[in-house]
């Protein structure tokens, strides 16, 4: 690893302001950027630590009924404090890799990295979630722009999320055992005015929605409207799968999914 | 350098790091405390399972400036205050819980992570909680039947000697 200075702001004002420095990188749970940095991926010659923002942390439910979670939260805390109002949610952060990383890793670090096979990438598109930063809001179906790619720009922060929350929702997921994340996984969320299916783990494009499926389902909700249905688009393959495997797989865990929920 | 201060064990640590010294790193180099491991260095293997502010995190996947001003738990602080092995690793020494003893130290500090959180695991539970540690001696039946016995439950049910 090369060496760098680390910065542990306590506001997003000054943390936004410490971003502004060359080479500066936030670094939130660290659970990916660490290994990253170990590997000589990234060489920032400053890392601002979000962890001590107290603003960026917790969860509550707004005036229109919406989980809002802190840009700084871990997943343990998801996982404990969303299951009274979300729990298919709180069921994905419970999933996300292990003990010891859910108490280090955040959903804003998560979403600001965008890995083609997070989870909670899955849970925002299929949720309808909106992206606050420090300077704007954002729509989950803006947000999401491929690999590893998103609309942040440079120093621009998630500072919070908000869900709305489905009638019902469930998360399915095909696990990699080594890395733990999903080889693929569904996010299907039922929502009184249609349904909407979020893939991750799948495309070289990252998460997507699977609008065929949506349509199906908005139309009869049920795994059998699903039958030999599966996803199209430029699928990973690599060497835990097959493209034509993983394309199978959408398949099979959207129909698990919608068959846990109907 | 910048200069962090902790609570190790109950007592007192302090040194100068980089930006860039794990908190591994400070445990093993700086304060001399071997006992955490560092199998992996990849935050797959859990041999290097540590608590900070009560929280089992990795400790290879920490830097120490982050750990400044917490409460720092290792495996050398878990023994009884008389030096006798406490409730968890006198159960992996009683149920045969370890061969190499390399993952060891990660084990029993999940473990004692996992029993806090929930006093009385299912065989199911602890298998869950253990995802992130990994025993290359595979000696995983008789780890989570030390857990289940560390809980006070009975395991001369369960499988494997």
């Amino acid at each position: 690893m090369y060496n760098f200075d680390i910065e542990k702001p306590t506001t997003v004002a000054d943390a936004v302001q410490a971003l502004g420095a060359d080479e500066a990188q936030p670094l939130s749970g660290g659970q990916t950027l660490i290994p990253t940095l170990k590997a000589r991926l990234a060489a920032p010659s400053k890392l601002v630590s979000l962890a001590g923002i107290d603003e960026m942390k917790g969860i509550c439910m707004d005036d229109e009924g919406r989980l809002c979670i802190g840009g700084a939260t871990t997943h343990a805390t998801v996982m404990r404090e969303a299951e009274a109002h979300y729990p298919a949610l709180a069921s994905l952060a419970a999933r996300i890799g292990d003990p010891a990383v859910r108490n280090r890793g955040t959903i804003g670090g998560s979403l600001a990295n965008n890995d083609p096979s997070a989870c909670y990438p899955a849970g925002a598109l299929a949720s309808g979630a909106t992206i606050v930063t420090n300077t704007r809001e954002i729509a989950a179906d803006d947000y999401f722009q491929g690999m590893f790619t998103t609309a942040l720009e440079e120093g621009e922060l998630v500072t919070e999320v908000k869900f709305p929350v489905p009638q019902a929702a469930h998360y399915e997921k095909m696990i990699q055992p080594a890395s733990r994340f999903p080889l693929v996984a569904a996010f299907v969320a039922k929502f009184s005015d249609g349904v909407r299916v979020a893939i991750t783990g799948a495309s070289n494009d990252g998460v997507f929605r699977w609008t065929q499926a949506e349509e199906a389902l908005s139309n009869t909700f049920s795994a059998e409207a699903l039958e030999g249905m599966q996803a199209d688009g430029d699928m990973i393959a690599d060497l835990h799968g097959s493209a034509e495997y993983r394309a199978h797989l959408t398949g099979v865990m959207t129909r698990r999914a919608v068959a846990a929920i109907a | 350098m910048t200069q962090v201060s902790m609570t190790v064990n109950g007592k007192a640590a302090s040194g100068e790091v980089e930006g860039r010294t794990l908190l591994v790193q400070f445990l093993r180099e700086d304060m001399g405390l071997t006992g955490t491991h560092v199998g992996c260095d990849t935050s797959q293997c859990g041999a290097c399972v540590v608590h900070v502010n009560g929280e089992a995190v990795k400790a290879c996947t920490m830097f120490a400036i982050e750990a400044d001003g917490a409460e720092v738990a290792t495996i050398e602080g878990q023994a009884n205050a008389d030096g006798s092995l406490n409730v968890i690793q006198q159960a992996f020494q009683d149920h045969h819980g370890l061969q190499c003893g390399f993952c060891t130290p990660g084990m029993v500090m999940s473990a004692a992570a996992l029993l806090k959180d929930n006093p009385k695991p299912t065989e199911a539970e602890v298998r869950h909680y253990l995802d992130g540690n990994i025993c290359r001696c595979t000696g995983y039946h008789n780890i989570v039947k030390a857990i289940m016995a560390a809980s006070g439950q009975d395991v001369a049910a369960l499988a494997a000697e």
